[in-house]
């Protein structure tokens, strides 16, 4: 269980009460298993939210707790160990281009091996066999050998969740999975990101600024606007007033007209 | 109809006054430079004489008159040049690592820095002076100047190559718990191991036409052999090193562009 409360970010700014007010005293829960979309418009703190999580970007106030551990405030190596816990997939893939496909799965598992180990590529059998398996449940046999500036985006994110599943985590942290991808490879990749999750019983935070995706896929849905949550329930329960809320004034109908239609 | 109407781009300099005046003073201080060249037309013509006295001997190179000092010279050269070379990019790793400002804390950065920008302000000439100095004459003298120089190129490039990284990479690679050492070999290494190795073998080809160079103040190498040519008038023999020089030069950058090629 993942537990946000009164999480601030200031970003720049000398001391805590100047510089541009990114997240303000966010409380979110999130229990084990459950899948959560992280909706709202483009610098509304969706990014910053899941990036304070795993302290990529460090939070300027507030408690993150995960299954018991508090985030905030660990030393550089329980950090590395906490990050562990939580797989990342990112909107542009952020796999290391000129690795194969088989080293960026691997990569998942750099917080539990040595630094020699991981140098020499000598991984344990246990974790090369699950790397396999992976491949095969996303439908990319055979490409372990490939390098990964070689692969078409969907292939690409398909390996980005093969390298944050590996981790085995309790938690994923999904930044706008979708946004570098066509309507049908985007349809494809949340599909697959919802079974995994279900599959592994995985709790996980979708940013996504595709409201009729995330309608359809996941069931709770959190509308993120200006750093503070303004709407926080199921995906039937948007409507063109928590849209206006959310995003601003704007003709909603054909949006959510659209999302029912998917649903049928 | 509307009336035609014209466009011209505007000026660099918007200032009329400050425009045509610069504009004068250059041409005025090319006037006068010209002005102190004295043409000596006697002094010319005898000139003229020795250098058709050297050009045509590269009608009639010699390379059997000496040719034993001649071989020793571009062996010499050539160890020379490859150890300086080794030892250099050897050397540069760690510097260009903390040349790197998105790497390396503050301290260190402005150290690294630091030996970069003397490596690079002195011609490996006068490195070479100081060295033969330091050393005496001969090939010890020669590599130290091209270890030296090697450093400042190599590092200055390297640190540029790693301020320019998809910073996305590095922090997919973080974000799984990856600690300091494996995320340089997991996402820094990858991205700019290509130029390096393409950069070194750039570089060994600078370092075997420097050696030559730097030869003529005393270091060594066939450099030595090509100043003694010169100062017995044995242009035939001059030529002959000249020519050899230039073949060897083209061989390299030959396979060099060959081994860039295949690095991709």
């Amino acid at each position: 269980m993942l537990t946000i409360a009164g999480l601030t970010k200031r970003y720049g700014g000398k001391n805590a009460a100047s510089g541009d007010l990114a997240l303000n005293k966010v409380d979110l829960t999130v229990p084990n298993g459950e899948l959560i979309a992280l909706i709202g418009p483009s610098g509304a703190g969706k990014s910053t939210l899941i990036r304070c999580v795993n302290r990529l970007v460090e939070p300027s106030a507030g408690h993150i707790a995960l299954d018991g551990t508090e985030l905030t405030g660990l030393g550089t190596r329980a950090l590395r160990h906490a990050r562990r816990k939580m797989g990342m997939i990112f909107q542009d893939y952020a796999l290391v281009e000129r690795l194969t496909v088989m080293e960026n799965i691997l990569s998942g598992r750099l917080g539990y091996t040595s630094f020699l180990a991981s140098w020499a590529r000598r991984f344990p059998p246990a974790d090369v066999t699950e790397a396999f398996r992976l491949l095969d449940r996303v439908g990319l046999t055979g490409m372990e050998d490939k390098r990964a500036d070689e692969l078409s985006g969907g292939q690409r994110q398909r390996v980005g969740i093969c390298r944050a599943l590996i981790q085995h985590p309790a938690l994923l942290l999904v930044d706008e999975p979708t946004a570098s991808l066509d309507p049908k490879t985007s349809r494809q990749i949340m599909r697959l990101l919802v079974e995994m999750c279900r599959e592994r019983d995985l709790a996980a935070i979708i940013n996504i600024h595709d409201v009729a995706l995330a309608q359809q896929f996941v069931p709770r849905i959190v509308g993120l606007r200006a750093g503070e949550i303004v709407f926080d329930g199921p995906p039937d329960a948007l409507t063109p007033e928590t849209l206006t809320a959310i995003y601003g004034e704007e003709d909603w109908t054909a949006t959510i007209r659209a999302a029912d239609e998917t649903d049928e | 109809m509307s009336e035609a109407r014209t466009w011209s781009p505007p000026p660099l300099i918007r200032n009329p006054w400050l425009r045509h005046g610069l504009r004068a003073a250059a041409l005025l201080y090319l006037a006068a430079a010209f002005s102190t060249i004295h043409l000596n037309p006697a002094r010319l013509a005898q000139g003229l004489d020795r250098g058709w006295a050297f050009v045509s001997a590269f009608g009639h190179p010699n390379i059997v008159r000496h040719g034993q000092e001649i071989f020793e010279g571009f062996i010499e050269s050539l160890t020379m040049t490859a150890v300086a070379t080794a030892a250099g990019v050897a050397l540069s790793l760690p510097v260009g690592l903390g040349a790197a400002r998105n790497l390396a804390p503050g301290p260190l950065y402005a150290l690294c820095r630091g030996l970069i920008a003397i490596s690079r302000t002195f011609p490996e000439i006068i490195v070479a002076i100081l060295f033969v100095k330091m050393f005496g004459f001969g090939p010890l003298a020669g590599a130290a100047t091209l270890v030296f120089a090697t450093i400042g190129f190599m590092a200055k490039l390297l640190a540029e190559d790693i301020e320019d990284i998809d910073e996305g990479q590095v922090e997919a690679i973080r974000a799984t718990g990856a600690g300091p050492f494996q995320t340089l070999v997991y996402a820094v290494q990858p991205q700019v191991i290509a130029r390096f190795i393409g950069l070194s073998v750039y570089r060994l080809d600078i370092n075997f036409r420097e050696s030559a160079v730097i030869g003529i103040v005393g270091a060594g190498g066939i450099g030595a052999t090509l100043d003694t040519a010169f100062t017995q008038y044995d242009f035939e023999t001059a030529a002959a090193i000249l020519l050899t020089i230039i073949g060897i030069v083209m061989a390299t950058e030959y396979i060099s562009s060959l081994v860039r090629e295949r690095l991709r």
